[in-house]
């Protein structure tokens, strides 16, 4: 008796581990399938119908102007300029948006003062600050980075906002019966790691519409360098391949980020969540 | 002189459409030094309401509350509270939830973490130490809870239906791990239950209230020897005179 039941456990072991190794095998490959007809596809579509370098480059085309332009070795300025920009930007979203969003949210009278004028500002779309980025910064890496700046800046705001306003009340008094009581320790030690998902999706936003905001600001006020700057160069010089490669690359580089915002936030700042849903 | 004093408390919530609601009308009550007092009542009688005026967290309408003849103002580590509802801070580890207090109040790390396998002892939940909340059940949750109050060793405990959430053997447990906790620390406890037997096992003296507004209906002193035995006469006997006097107390006409 004891040993079929052991026989028939390891039956289900090993079912287990069949349906583990399918499951991990579809979750890999059918990426790389879809992946892989879209590119089949498009060089199809490309080659033999459009026939038409500047209204569709291939897969071929886009990847031998990619070639071309590893080996011109302006493509690591490129990117570096981009992240300065960004980093400006995004940064200084941060430095004033989670200060600014917590303030608002804990404190009744900074909510009322500040409200009306924060929901006047954040339709104005980013693009609109342009002129004045160049007014005031000049044609720097500080203009661009200002654009994504206000990209950035309302969400990052908004969400940490929210966060600190929908604290639990019940954490907080648990907070001041243990002996927490000022406003400062309750803010580090109750609302802020409360309000900390909420956070970290405003800031997850606030990088994604920042990265939106590369591409223009670089148009209008970038140097020479930057990823979105040589996009349009290379418009204006009607090489559409580079236009492709450096789309992708702006894709790709923006997923990366978030590919590795959202594994530290998931992995070490939030691990308490793992059993909620999100 | 009594420990802890509540004199004349009422408390009024006002409603939206000017409506209110007394939630407590004209409470006195003297509480000793160590006493462990059971509140019983209907639900909404004011139970929570009370015991959040004790603890700082609710101002009363009228009246007042002082501790060692100190009136109560705002929340004190002094008066540690377990609450209806989890509490937990789901962003910490069992352990650390526990030490929160002592962390507060600037601890050396070496004696938060000696306190913490004390209190996580107590409790029986040495092997979670460092599991979040999400990890543990309901009645795991409510243990640290408590856990976390005592390890802040306040003069005055305050629990609101600690045990409402845990089945009948872990009650049972935590029954008899509480009033060892209470004989070894001498502490006051004030105790909501909504179980008769649980006050009659537990309490010294059961105050037993009554609905809209929340009165104190009946005090009843329990003389019985601990460790009290459930199933004996004399159990039985408080049992069935403290549910009958609640059965009164809800009649209009007592009041
Ligand atoms: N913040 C509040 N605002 C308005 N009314 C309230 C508030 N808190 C409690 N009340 C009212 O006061 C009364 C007493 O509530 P309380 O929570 O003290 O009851 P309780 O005895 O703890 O009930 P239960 O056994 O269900 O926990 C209820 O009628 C409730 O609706
Ligand atoms: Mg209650």
């Amino acid at each position: 008796m004891r040993h079929r039941t052991r026989v028939q456990g390891k039956g289900r072991d090993n079912r287990l581990m069949d349906a583990t190794r399918t499951h991990l095998l579809r979750n890999r490959l059918l990426p790389v399938v879809s992946i892989a007809a879209v590119a089949i596809v498009w060089q199809l579509v490309a080659q033999f119908i459009v026939q038409n370098k500047n209204l569709l480059p291939s897969v071929t085309d886009v990847l031998g102007a990619f070639l071309v332009l590893l080996e011109s070795g302006r493509l690591a300025s490129d990117f570096s300029t981009s992240l300065t920009h960004f980093g400006i930007g995004v940064g200084a979203a941060l430095l004033l948006g989670i200060p600014l969003g917590m303030a608002m949210g804990w404190f009744r009278d900074m909510d009322t003062a500040a409200n009306p004028i924060i929901e006047i500002l954040r339709p104005v779309p980013p693009l609109a600050w342009i002129p004045f980025a160049i007014i005031w910064f000049g044609l720097t890496p500080v203009a661009a980075g200002f654009i994504v700046f206000v990209g950035a800046f309302f969400p990052v705001l908004v969400n940490t906002y929210a966060g600190f306003k929908g604290v639990p009340r019940l954490f907080v008094e648990a907070a001041r019966v243990l002996g927490c009581t000022s406003p400062g320790r309750l803010i580090r030690h109750v609302a802020l790691p409360a309000a900390m998902p909420s956070i970290a999706t405003g800031i997850r936003i606030g990088m994604g519409v920042g990265w939106m905001c590369l591409v223009a600001a670089e148009f209008f006020v970038g140097g020479r360098y930057g990823l979105g700057k040589q996009l349009w160069v290379s418009y204006s010089l009607q090489q559409m391949s580079n236009v492709v490669v450096y789309m992708l690359l702006l894709g790709i580089l923006g997923l990366a980020m978030d590919v590795v915002f959202r594994w530290y936030v998931d992995g070490k700042l939030l691990k308490w969540r793992t059993g909620e849903v999100a | 002189m009594s420990k802890l004093s509540i004199d004349r408390v009422s408390k009024v919530f006002a409603k939206k459409q000017g409506e209110v609601v007394v939630a407590l009308d004209d409470i006195s009550l003297e509480i000793e030094d160590s006493e462990f007092v059971c509140f019983v009542g209907p639900s909404g009688c004011g139970k929570t309401t009370l015991l959040r005026i004790i603890a700082g967290l609710e101002t009363a309408t009228s009246g007042e509350v002082s501790l060692m003849g100190a009136p109560i103002r705002g929340p004190d580590p002094k008066r540690g509270m377990v609450f209806q509802e989890y509490s937990l801070f789901p962003w910490r580890t069992v352990k650390n939830n526990i030490t929160f207090g002592l962390e507060m109040r600037g601890m050396p790390k070496a004696d938060q973490d000696s306190a913490a396998e004390t209190y996580l002892a107590m409790v029986g939940l040495e092997q979670f130490r460092e599991a979040y909340p999400y990890e543990l059940s309901g009645g795991m949750r409510q243990r640290v809870a408590i856990a976390r109050a005592l390890a802040n060793e306040p003069e005055v405990l305050l629990m609101d239906e600690p045990f409402g959430a845990l089945d009948a053997q872990t009650r049972n447990a935590m029954q008899r791990e509480l009033l060892e906790i209470w004989e070894k620390t001498q502490k006051t406890i004030l105790f909501v239950t909504h179980s008769v037997d649980e006050a009659v096992f537990l309490a010294d003296r059961i105050v037993i209230l009554s609905p809209r507004p929340g009165r104190i209906c009946d005090t009843i002193r329990v003389d019985l020897p601990r460790p009290r035995e459930r199933t004996g006469p004399e159990f039985a006997n408080v049992r069935r005179y403290v549910l009958g006097l609640m059965d009164s107390c809800r009649l209009p006409s007592k009041i």
